[in-house]
């Protein structure tokens, strides 16, 4: 069983966002590390960046695949986690503490959107 | 589309927790815990892999040798029964049919032919086709037969003590032995596709599954498909698919020594035009200075983004801790340390020519 976190949102493509004031931490599920199994590369994007809600911003590699990291909301990248750079594998060991992205907001209206952890569990259908 | 077919090892390997995944027509464990554990697994102690999948094909008769001949580019006249030998068969335009091992029977005019899992029945087809005239008798027993690969630097040990099968001790790599094992012939091939020493049993269904549980007691990891591609690629061996196509020729990929110019065969006058350089395309190995990892079908481009090839099969290599990939290039960029990118989704990354075999093998020779 994957775990999910109280208190997040959750997009279709198994990002989570965890929102704090204005400001969206973005990384990815636990279920969805478990299906990627050993993560190896994380390709980040760059402090400034742009997103937009729906698009790639970036892409996480395993062994065997690489699949695209999708915002679940738009704004500027004011932080990435460069800690991943050196330790990609810290998305398996815990995927709610290494976020990827940390995103200014600039409709967080968008947020409604999203899943919360309940809709989310029936996504995931575990 | 046809249904997938399971190997009589599936069940054990549901039971085992594994990742299952459609591969060559076959549901197949991808992993069981993680392809880095298992890849080193393989490459530290003795891990295993259900290969079941694979094809066997027996060609018996007094043509036999012959025939064989004929359709393979490697040479098999003067081999001993008891060998193995690694070659090709190829198109007359010299496009690669398959690549397989021929096994040379212990019994006069008995040959084995190992083949691709997803190419049992085009090969099959194809071998049949090239029979006319000969006087042979075509036995495709890819159902009958099952297969286990054991391999690692423990794999010798290991079968040692818990098969007892004493021949291990004695092979070579690329030579086999007759064994028994419940009053059923096992062939015990001192073969793999890791780069490791190791073997590959042959046996009945019945006798896969057993022999298979009798490993897992003894503490042997199993190990599913995504490893055995990430060490294959390592070892600088290639994956018909990928590096050997009707499109790429052995040539091409750098196989040009198993294609024997010196005998007949299908094939053999395109190879050997290619041989004296008219190819366009060569099989190279490229590492990139960053962690991103080039993928199969991503494009290969010079500083000026010309492009200039293909990847097919990358990875950031386990045992190395390197970004690398086999890459088919124009054949005027495939000098070692030629500079060339590779484009990964949005940018190209930097990165130059090396050798195809970026881990050092440990066969027993």
């Amino acid at each position: 069983m994957s775990k999910i976190v109280e208190g997040l949102k959750y997009s279709e493509s198994h990002e989570w966002v965890k929102v704090e004031g204005n400001v969206a931490y973005v990384g990815v599920s636990d279920y969805a590390q478990k299906e990627m199994g050993d993560i190896t590369y994380v390709d980040l994007p760059e402090e400034g960046d742009d997103v937009l809600a729906g698009e790639e911003f970036g892409a996480l590699e395993s062994v065997k695949a690489a699949s695209d990291l999708i915002s679940p909301v738009s704004g500027v990248v004011v932080a990435v986690n460069a800690e991943l750079d050196a330790a990609p594998e810290k998305v398996n060991e815990d995927a709610y503490a290494a976020w990827i992205i940390k995103v200014e907001m600039s409709n967080a209206a968008e947020l409604d959107a999203l899943m919360d952890a309940a809709a989310y569990k029936a996504y995931i259908k575990e | 589309m046809e249904a997938l077919q399971k190997t009589c090892l599936y069940d054990a390997h549901v039971a085992l927790g594994a990742k299952m995944s459609p591969f060559a027509g076959f549901m197949m464990p991808i992993q069981y815990s993680s392809i880095v554990e298992e890849h080193l697994a393989v490459r530290q102690r003795v891990g295993m892999f259900d290969v079941s999948h694979m094809g066997e094909i027996f060609v018996k008769g007094p043509d036999a040798e012959a025939f064989v001949n004929h359709i393979f580019t490697n040479e098999i006249r003067g081999y001993e029964p008891g060998k193995v030998l690694y070659g090709l068969m190829c198109y007359p335009d010299g496009g690669t049919v398959d690549d397989l091992l021929v096994y040379r029977e212990y019994l006069a005019d008995h040959f084995l032919l190992v083949v691709n899992a997803s190419n049992i029945a085009k090969d099959f087809a194809w071998i049949q086709e090239q029979a006319q005239g000969y006087d042979v008798r075509l036995d495709n027993a890819s159902d009958r037969i099952g297969q286990i690969a054991v391999q690692g630097p423990e794999a010798e040990k290991t079968l040692l003590e818990v098969l007892n099968f004493k021949a291990a001790a004695d092979l070579t790599f690329y030579t086999f032995s007759d064994e028994l094992y419940k009053g059923e012939r096992v062939i015990l091939s001192r073969t793999g596709y890791t780069g490791e020493d190791g073997f590959e049993l042959y046996t009945t269904p019945e006798n896969t599954v057993e022999i298979w549980n009798r490993l897992l007691e003894a503490g042997v990891t199993p190990c599913g498909l995504g490893c055995r591609d990430t060490l294959r690629f390592e070892a600088g061996l290639p994956l018909y698919g990928d590096e050997l196509s009707p499109e790429i020729s052995p040539v091409m990929a750098g196989l040009g020594m198993f294609c024997k110019l010196e005998k007949d065969f299908i094939g053999k006058e395109a190879l050997a035009g290619q041989k004296a350089g008219n190819l366009e395309k060569k099989l190279v190995g490229i590492e990139i200075e960053d962690k991103a990892i080039p993928r199969n079908g991503y494009p290969v481009e010079l500083e000026d983004e010309t492009p200039v090839g293909v990847v097919t099969t990358g990875y950031h290599s386990i045992s190395l801790d390197k970004s690398v990939c086999f890459a088919l290039v124009d054949k005027a960029y495939a000098a070692l340390d030629t500079p060339l990118w590779i484009r990964i989704r949005k940018k190209t990354f930097p990165g130059k020519v090396v050798k195809k075999r970026f881990y050092q093998t440990n066969y027993k020779k």
